[in-house]
């Protein structure tokens, strides 16, 4: 689903920060992305969600070499990927629920044809009665679940995730990491980049390991 | 996945927490209505349309007031009968009346007596100054048939044989400079309307870069969920129309507005001195509905200009958050 061949991502005319990367993300495969701070874990998660382009090598994703892609085609392939990123990016004038339908709603489907799953899904990841809030009312528990849950609500194909227990006490992460667990036995790939050795013992994937600037892989 | 009831909830909230009548509808829009660009773009354009209205509506009754002078003005013909040594002014004045009474095309003639003369002047000599020490002059008016061609060189022939110290005028020089008058003041108008209409695209392309850059975060985020640039556009697009129209709704009602009032105070000052001599400067000081609709139409032009300046920034800004 996802291969890289001798990528390389720099920014400007700094120095290379991420070197030489070959791998290869099966569908319906779990990895844990780690390293430490500074490795390029975010940089990896940008590549693979398109917000950055390689400055040398070969990304394909779903099938398409991305070199070869306009702005539009590249919208299309996110539209397979979510995404949960550090800082949630909720859109604060939006209720919970309206977050969570938003990708349904660029799509331009009814509301009438997405809602129950919506409201389901905000049951479901514990949102059921936050539903009307907005996210500055919403604790960093809450705000995390809303930006999973808009994530993985039109069932992608790839599921990327940067840090998604940094801001929650160890019982919500093991609980967000069950709902990974969940969506990836549906059928989603995940990856989640974290530093959060604990987390990552608890469940058995492979692991991606940034450091400086190379990835090892450990089946 | 399956996300059925049975599985329960991931997180249990507890029972504490009383629950919200959840309407869970999509209600907000996309784009937030109410910001502090938002509310700055709407000014500007409004002050914009203001002013684009008030210099239309100003050329509207400038045209307006110099056609209806050019119309009376056109269709008079003054004659001057001057005091000559030997000859008699009456007689004169009378002969010449006679002459144009009789000439194809002239609807109305109308000789100034000696005191009406006068009267012409008292507003340089005064009163009760006696006009028989005078050397002054006779007028004599005749109204000519719209649309009448009318050979000037003869009739001015046929009164100077009648009265040789007669002159002919058919005010064609005041027209010509009346013309040019009202010609560059149009051109003028024009001209601010243009320089005004290019500050309005710079000033909105300017608030539409603000409102851009407060809003990045929500481009960022259509981004994350797949939305493609041409969506995220429109979305911005119709925030920035229906701005946009606010503003020339507010501008072009308020310029309005100043021109009713004007009209209404033109009406109350009617047949005052100061009145009158406003009426003969501008006419009814009146823009008709048709320049209302004018105004009207720029309103909304102005607001379809902001919404296209919007446009060319929101993709240039889309690029760059590429």
């Amino acid at each position: 689903m996802v291969r890289f061949e001798n990528v390389g991502l720099r920014y400007g005319l700094g120095p290379e920060v991420l070197r030489d990367l070959n791998f290869q993300i099966p569908a319906h495969s779990f990895q844990f992305l780690t390293g430490p701070s500074g490795a390029g874990k975010t940089s990896l998660l940008r590549l693979l969600f398109l917000s950055h382009r390689p400055t040398r090598g070969l990304v394909n994703l779903f099938g398409h070499d991305i070199s070869q892609l306009g702005k539009d085609e590249i919208a299309d392939l996110r539209k397979r990927i979510g995404i949960v990123l550090q800082d949630f990016r909720l859109l604060d004038h939006m209720t919970t629920y309206e977050n969570v339908a938003l990708p349904f709603r660029v799509m331009g489907r009814s509301e009438s044809s997405y809602r129950k799953e919506v409201i389901d899904l905000l049951k479901w990841v514990g949102l059921g009665e936050r539903m009307d809030a907005l996210p500055p009312i919403l604790s960093g528990g809450e705000k995390q679940r809303a930006a999973i849950a808009r994530a993985v609500i039109s069932r992608p194909q790839l599921l990327l995730a940067d840090e998604p227990t940094g801001s929650v006490d160890p019982t919500l992460g093991r609980r967000l990491l069950r709902l990974f667990i969940e969506l990836n036995k549906s059928g989603t790939a995940v990856i989640i980049a974290t530093h959060d050795i604990a987390l990552m013992d608890q469940y058995e994937a492979r692991r991606f390991v940034l450091h400086q600037g190379r990835l090892h892989v450990y089946e | 996945m399956s996300r059925t009831d049975e599985r329960g909830v991931l997180v249990d909230l507890g029972q504490e927490r009383p629950p919200l009548p959840a309407r869970a509808r999509n209600l907000s829009p996309i784009v937030p209505r109410a910001s502090i660009h938002g509310r700055a773009l709407v000014a500007v354009v409004a002050i914009m349309t203001f002013l684009a209205s008030m210099t239309t509506g100003t050329v509207l009754l400038v045209s307006a007031s110099a056609a209806e002078w050019q119309s009376d003005v056109a269709s008079e013909i003054t004659i001057q009968v001057r005091p000559q040594t030997g000859r008699d002014l009456d007689r004169d004045t009378a002969a010449v009346t006679e002459a144009m009474r009789a000439q194809a095309g002239i609807v109305e003639v109308k000789p100034f007596t000696k005191d009406e003369s006068g009267k012409l002047l008292e507003p340089w000599l005064g009163t009760g100054l006696s006009m028989d020490d005078l050397p002054v002059p006779r007028m004599i008016i005749a109204r000519v048939q719209p649309g009448t061609p009318l050979d000037l060189g003869a009739l001015r022939a046929r009164v100077t044989q009648v009265a040789p110290s007669a002159s002919v005028d058919d005010h064609r020089a005041w027209i010509e400079r009346m013309r040019s008058m009202t010609n560059a003041t149009v051109l003028a108008g024009l001209g601010i309307l243009a320089l005004v209409i290019i500050a309005t695209i710079i000033s909105v392309s300017f608030a539409t870069r603000g409102a851009m850059a407060a809003n990045r975060p929500i481009v960022e985020v259509l981004h994350f969920v797949g939305a493609g640039d041409r969506y995220i556009a429109n979305r911005f697009l119709r925030h920035f129309l229906r701005l946009g129209l606010e503003g020339g709704v507010i501008g072009g009602g308020a310029a309005m507005l100043v021109f009713g009032f004007s009209e209404s105070i033109a009406g109350w000052f009617s047949g005052t001195p100061v009145g009158d001599q406003f009426a003969a400067l501008l006419g009814t000081f009146s823009l008709r509905p048709s320049g209302y609709v004018v105004l009207a139409v720029q309103a909304v032009l102005i607001g379809a200009i902001t919404a296209v300046a919007s446009r060319q920034t929101l993709f240039a800004t889309l690029n760059d958050v590429d």
